[in-house]
């Protein structure tokens, strides 16, 4: 359903800081797919996804989504196919609205804008529901303003706000990692539930190889902009960090040190 | 008691005054805290409300057309502004200070249309011979042709108005554009149209209240928006803290920001009452909006060394 076609990348092309982020990087994801990317910094993880997105253009290469070609149309357009979930959980919703206003411009993703009313009776309902599902009592702060919630509750509500219109494409981009442990198991554990009550084909970047094994039905590990590891089905099951540490180390050479601090 | 009468007698002037650059406010208020711009554009199209107002008017056109197209020359200005900032990646207040120095030539010709060099600074109109809306003539009349009844009707139904667009879908697109672009764009708002839009409706209300300015001293001035900006964002924040505790709903802080104007214009009638030269206006308008502006930034820096007290103290209470 998505597939990405020697997808390349550069940053500061021409001076001594370009930076090849993404070399002639090919994908297919199949509909349903689960998919947990690992890498070092720097390999590419987020570029790729945000390549995705279309939150820039990239150099050369082609994104389809379901067949159709997204790689000239602008972030905004993308966004009617796109459910996104970032890193910092102050970027995916609008702080000085209230939870209900944040809600409603999530339900009407890939929607025209016009002089309806932004938010109507109906919908409250909706949201209620919805918000008792997150089991985080947000269900009774419809008019409370979003700025007043913590990380992990903001978080939560834009993983509800990335499912709420169902997209085709699921991107989390490291969407626990700025959360403490107990919230990102909290936060972590609602997303596998969406995805598997939903099917919503999903990309999901980790920092954590044992939250990569254990989540979705398929791993990738990028390296250099490359995709130097691709496991599903039964052998992503069997697999053990000790393996996926082997590759890991096998793949970047020198980062070895660099994943030891990771994993603890 | 001849200062208290004299100030009394000034008090109907103030407050239309006040009402009026109210309507201005409200456009600062779009930009300005909705949007998160600081949009300088309106020092230049708040003269030129008001030099197409009175050329038109001058011209034959009926005053409520010659208001409209006014309204709709600020349009046009906020879309300069607003092309130059998202298509041509000029930052906002660079772009709204380019725009705002073309204006000046533009509302030079504008009030010079028809003379012999096409091009004049001062643009004078009598509600003798022309059928104005509002004039300062009427400001004591017990009667519906006062402008305060005139402004407070206009209020009664620009308020609801701005506060029923920015409750539509296309409104919250905007609210969102300014709370945060880039959860906007990911929700598929498209955030340089949402720019384009507020800083065109902003200017559009600016140069109305041009307009109505022009109609009510009876002339276009080629300086009547200098400054502009600063009187605008003075209403807005005067409003905001004297209002902010008891005005939560939308449309009172519109409203807040209406009376922030006429309080500023009660404040200014008041010093230049007690000898205050108008030569220094700007310099005060300046100091105390500037004082305004970093009340809360120093609040923020109090706020935080306060806690850092306590910690101190606390560790030291542990040990």
């Amino acid at each position: 359903m998505l597939e990405l076609r020697n997808v390349t990348k550069i940053f500061n092309p021409g001076t001594i800081n370009a930076k090849v982020a993404l070399d002639d990087l090919s994908l297919t994801l199949n509909d349903g797919d689960f998919v947990t990317v690992i890498g070092g910094n720097g390999a590419g993880k987020s570029t790729m996804l945000n390549a995705i997105a279309g939150v820039f253009r990239i150099d050369s290469g082609s994104i389809l989504i379901d067949g159709e070609d997204i790689t000239g149309l602008p972030e905004y357009r993308r966004a009617a196919f796109l459910g996104r979930v970032f890193q910092d959980p102050m970027m995916g919703t609008a702080p000085t609205m209230e939870l209900e206003e944040n809600l409603a411009l999530a339900l009407r993703r890939g929607k025209h804008r016009g002089f309806g009313w932004g938010i109507s009776r109906k919908e409250r309902e909706l949201y209620r529901e919805e918000l008792k599902k997150l089991e985080l009592g947000l269900e009774t702060r419809l008019h409370s303003k979003v700025g007043l919630l913590s990380g992990g509750q903001r978080q939560a509500v834009t993983l509800l706000m990335a499912s709420l219109k169902k997209p085709k494409l699921l991107l989390l981009d490291e969407h626990t990692a700025a959360l403490d442990p107990k919230t990102a198991a909290k936060v972590l554990e609602l997303s596998d539930k969406i995805v598997n009550e939903t099917h919503i084909t999903t990309l999901m970047i980790t920092h954590n190889m044992r939250d990569a094994i254990a989540h979705g039905n398929r791993l990738i590990m990028m390296n250099a902009g490359h995709i130097v590891l691709d496991i599903s089905g039964e052998e992503k099951k069997s697999l053990t960090i000790s393996d996926l540490l082997e590759k890991f180390n096998a793949s970047s050479g020198n980062a070895e040190a660099d994943d030891k601090l990771v994993l603890g | 008691m001849g200062f208290i009468t004299s100030l009394f007698n000034a008090m109907p002037g103030a407050v239309a005054q006040g009402l009026i650059w109210g309507i201005m406010a409200i456009g600062v208020y779009i930009t300005y805290r909705i949007l998160d711009l600081a949009d300088l554009t309106v020092d230049g199209s708040l003269c030129t409300g008001g030099a197409v107002c009175v050329i038109l008017t001058l011209n034959g056109v009926p005053v409520g057309v010659a208001i409209v197209c006014a309204f709709i020359a600020g349009l046009l200005a906020g879309l300069v502004t607003g092309l130059l900032h998202t298509v041509c990646g000029i930052p906002a207040i660079l772009a709204g200070i380019l725009t705002q120095l073309a204006l000046y030539s533009v509302n030079l010709h504008i009030m010079g249309f028809g003379t012999a060099n096409g091009s004049k600074a001062n643009l004078p109109i009598s509600v003798d011979k022309y059928d104005l809306l509002l004039s300062s003539r009427f400001v004591r009349d017990l009667s519906l042709r006062n402008p305060l009844v005139i402004l407070v009707l206009l209020f009664i139904v620009l308020i609801p108005v701005t506060y029923c667009f920015f409750g539509t879908e296309l409104g919250c697109a905007l609210r969102a554009t300014g709370a945060n672009g880039n959860m906007a764009r990911a929700q598929g708002i498209n955030t340089n149209f949402s720019k384009v839009l507020g800083l065109m409706l902003s200017n559009a209300l600016v140069a109305l209240s041009g307009a109505l300015l022009s109609q009510y001293q009876g002339f276009s001035d080629i300086n009547m928006g200098r400054g502009a900006i600063v009187i605008g964002l003075a209403a807005v924040i005067i409003g905001e803290v004297i209002f902010s505790k008891v005005f939560r709903n939308f449309a009172l802080k519109l409203l807040s920001a209406v009376l922030g104007a006429v309080i500023y214009y009660i404040v200014i009638q008041f010093v230049l009452k007690l000898g205050l030269s108008t030569d220094d206006l700007k310099l005060l308008t300046a100091v105390v909006v500037a004082l305004f502006l970093a009340i809360p930034h120093f609040k923020g820096k109090l706020g935080s060394g306060k806690m850092k007290k306590a910690a101190g103290k606390e560790t030291g209470a542990n040990a």
